[in-house]
């Protein structure tokens, strides 16, 4: 045999592997701490200590796309303020980008940004978090309490924790009914105001005219719109990192039930309202539409390119058996100021701005969580002529009835249905048959990251 | 006596480097990749080692993070997906890129440089880049191929990614982005195989297929070893398939689909760098232990 690795090589590659091995056991037997995952230290209660201030440093801004002309804007009105601009995911469609540097710059020390935009309403739970949070608590002298105070009730909810403020609500993305007038009209349907006569016209639909929807369950924040709104217990937040998780209580099972017979009769869809194939063949289908506020632009207008003078919101319906009606909540940015900022008076002065100013919310393309620039983004919404009725009384109706038993958590609810429960209805299971495997998903979630379920 | 050895060997160096001065240019020449590869390659993975065995306060912590990480109920889901996609992506990848070559080499000479050109072209996009193009490819409402999904009764995107078509898609997407390189490479293999040999097999009476299982496919089967050592590490990291298309399917892939992506959310979402450092050991572990298998079974590093 004419070989380039004699015997001799082997036996030495034969010592080198008992060498290593040798190595290995050693190390395992020198084994001194607990292999516990990195301890989640919630955020000290005590007085928030910024770091050496630099007045007139320049402030480092990561935004998306959508929200980058608004930071220009204030970069125009104040030439004073050093500002370097990021451009980045914003967290939207289940990015996780934010986490994923500041997780890398805790470890090397520095490189955080003094103000970040997130898409992602969940971000604040981890940015809180820490030996020193990623966020400052900006209700400790970081904002003002007039500016805190103006915004929607409930709004900041997603932001709070341990009695601290953690960022400031962009906007909000409370749920309404939306639905074709036009449509309605020419069918002869009234809109429905409870859960039972959706159902009803849900049924009804699907007999006297077949192919049109009256809502969608394959989309990820399908949980939010209508789980949310039946008040169902899939992520309560019980005390610090607890929460509690039953699908199978009523309030969640009432919803499973009533989408299964929709879905069953073919006026929900199975469908995500964003897939090139819903767009293409059943957008101009849509009757009715449970969703959040933005779909009426982002949605109706941009997407589906649905005639002017068509679209409407209704209040969210409610359940015969519930004293109110409830609704959810899907997305809705945040704006962050670190708490590594050499600069909190611009980076503050910069959110501030970004969140309430009449100059740019009142033109942004989602309802402000400022009560004050909501009323200016109403009326200009009015103006634009785009939807059949005013959508203001309802928009501001239903911005006060998300339902405040849903937690922010650090793990995606969207995510969990989507990789969970969509495939199984495309596999011809019921949401009823899934409730179990869907909450088993959301317990070893939580679990995996912490929490403790009840 | 000492003095004199020494005198000798350093003399001995003289001379060879005198005989051969293109010896010190080697080494200037690999010193470059060396350098690199002990900050990009070896010190980080001393670096993963050490996280892997250590907590995060830096004490010492034996095998608990592997343990902890093998208890994760996500960790069996995941290895079990890229096992079955490593069984459908490794026995495609050797059977067609093998093939191909051969076809190429053999009967195609004319075509085969236009053609190893075209087999090459989509390895010559960036990874992601191809993976966007597959994202289009598989809606059914948006891809050229659309019939053909529809075919298989597939008419929403949702149907094509249900949970046991994943192996399959991935191995597509990896095939049409990664095996033209490896034709290439097979063809060149081929090529060192001298004309002689495959003239006298010929006049001996064998016939094409005799000449491919008994003379080329033995006299390369040292590359096909090296394909099978880089595919099964390539795959058993397979990160931005399943991510770019969990993203466009608005998150109907697990997050944790792969264990490079388990190994991402250990790191990123929980913040947990000692437990994903483990399961990069694992993977690091495995690539090793195919690597060992397949060049002591081929005797890859026998010389010819």
């Amino acid at each position: 045999m004419n070989d380039d690795v004699p015997v001799s090589s082997r036996r030495r590659l034969r010592r080198t592997a008992v060498a290593v091995l040798g190595a290995v056991s050693l190390l395992v037997l020198a084994a001194c701490g607990s292999a516990d995952p990195t301890p989640t230290a919630t955020s000290s209660p005590a007085a928030f200590k910024p770091v050496a201030q630099q007045q007139g440093s320049e402030i480092t801004v990561w935004a998306d796309a959508a929200r980058v002309p608004g930071v220009q804007a204030y970069q125009k009105a104040h030439p004073n303020v050093k500002i370097k601009i990021v451009t980045y995911s914003g967290d939207a469609n289940g990015a996780n980008d934010l986490q994923t540097k500041v997780q890398l710059f805790d470890r090397t020390g520095s490189g955080w940004p003094d103000v970040a935009f997130s898409a992602n309403v969940n971000d604040a739970s981890w940015a809180s978090q820490g030996k020193t949070p990623y966020a400052a608590p900006v209700n400790q002298g970081v904002i003002s309490p007039s500016t805190l105070k103006g915004f929607a009730d409930g709004a900041l909810n997603p932001c709070t924790f341990n009695g601290n403020t953690y960022c400031l609500r962009n906007d909000l993305a409370q749920n309404v009914l939306w639905y074709n007038k036009a449509l309605m009209d020419k069918f002869g349907y009234s809109v429905p105001t409870t859960w039972e006569e959706y159902q009803a016209l849900g049924e009804k639909v699907a007999e006297e005219h077949p192919g049109y929807l009256v809502g969608t369950a394959g989309d990820a924040w399908s949980p939010e719109v209508y789980f949310w709104a039946s008040q169902c217990p899939a992520s309560t937040a019980t005390g610090a990192k607890k929460v509690k998780v039953d699908l199978r209580d009523a309030k969640c099972t009432r919803m499973a039930k009533l989408l299964d017979t929709l879905i069953a009769k073919g006026s929900v869809s199975k469908d995500t309202v964003f897939s090139a194939g819903f767009i293409k063949n059943q957008a101009s289908k849509v009757l009715m539409l449970p969703g959040p506020s933005w779909f009426g632009q982002v949605l109706f207008n941009s997407t589906f390119k649905t005639p002017k003078g068509q679209i409407a919101a209704a209040s969210p319906p409610k359940f015969e058996g519930d004293a109110k009606n409830y609704t959810g909540n899907v997305g809705g940015g945040l704006w962050f100021v670190s708490s590594h900022s050499k600069n909190l008076k611009a980076s503050a002065d910069l959110v501030t701005w970004m969140t309430t100013s009449d100059a740019y919310q009142g033109t942004a393309g989602t309802y402000p969580a400022s009560k004050k620039a909501a009323v200016t983004w109403l009326a200009n919404q009015k103006k634009t002529g785009y939807f059949a009725e005013d959508v203001g009384p309802v928009f501001k109706e239903s911005a006060e009835l998300i339902w405040p038993g849903w937690a922010a958590t650090q793990y995606s609810q969207e995510a969990i249905y989507s990789s969970t429960v969509v495939p199984a209805l495309n596999s011809g299971k019921t949401l009823t048959d899934t409730l179990d495997t869907w909450q088993t998903a959301i317990t070893d979630k939580a679990k995996s990251l912490g929490y403790t379920v009840d | 006596m000492t003095t004199h050895l020494a005198t000798e060997r350093s003399g001995r160096r003289r001379g060879r480097s005198a005989r051969n001065p293109a010896g010190r240019a080697g080494y200037v020449f690999v010193s470059g990749y060396v350098l690199l590869l002990l900050a990009f390659g070896v010190l980080p993975t001393c670096y993963a080692v050490w996280l892997a065995l250590s907590n995060s306060r830096n004490q010492l912590v034996g095998l608990g993070n592997f343990t902890r990480t093998f208890a994760d109920y996500r960790f069996g889901p995941a290895f079990l997906h890229i096992g079955l996609y490593l069984v459908v992506w490794l026995a495609s990848l050797m059977i067609l890129v093998v093939l191909l070559s051969l076809m190429l080499h053999g009967r195609m000479r004319r075509a085969s440089t236009t053609l190893r050109f075209l087999f090459y072209l989509p390895g010559a996009l960036a990874g992601v880049a191809s993976v966007l193009l597959f994202l289009i490819l598989l809606d059914p409402a948006a891809s050229p191929v659309g019939w053909l999904l529809k075919g298989f009764g597939w008419n929403t995107l949702a149907q094509v990614n249900a949970p046991g078509h994943l192996p399959v898609l991935f191995t597509v997407i990896a095939f049409w982005t990664g095996a033209g390189g490896w034709i290439v490479v097979m063809y060149g293999a081929l090529n060192s195989i001298p004309d002689e040999i495959l003239e006298a097999a010929r006049i001996d009476g064998a016939s094409t297929l005799q000449v491919a299982l008994r003379i080329q496919i033995p006299m390369i089967t040292k590359w096909i070893a090296y394909m099978l050592i880089l595919a099964f590490a390539a795959g058993t990291q397979l990160f931005v398939e399943p991510q770019l298309v969990s993203l466009a399917s608005w998150g109907m892939i697990p997050d944790s689909w792969s264990p490079n992506q388990l190994s991402y959310q250990y790191a990123f979402q929980a913040g947990d760098f000692n437990g994903a450092a483990a399961l990069s050991v694992d993977l690091l572990i495995l690539g090793l232990a195919c690597a060992a298998l397949v060049v002591f079974r081929t005797g890859m590093f026998d010389r010819d």
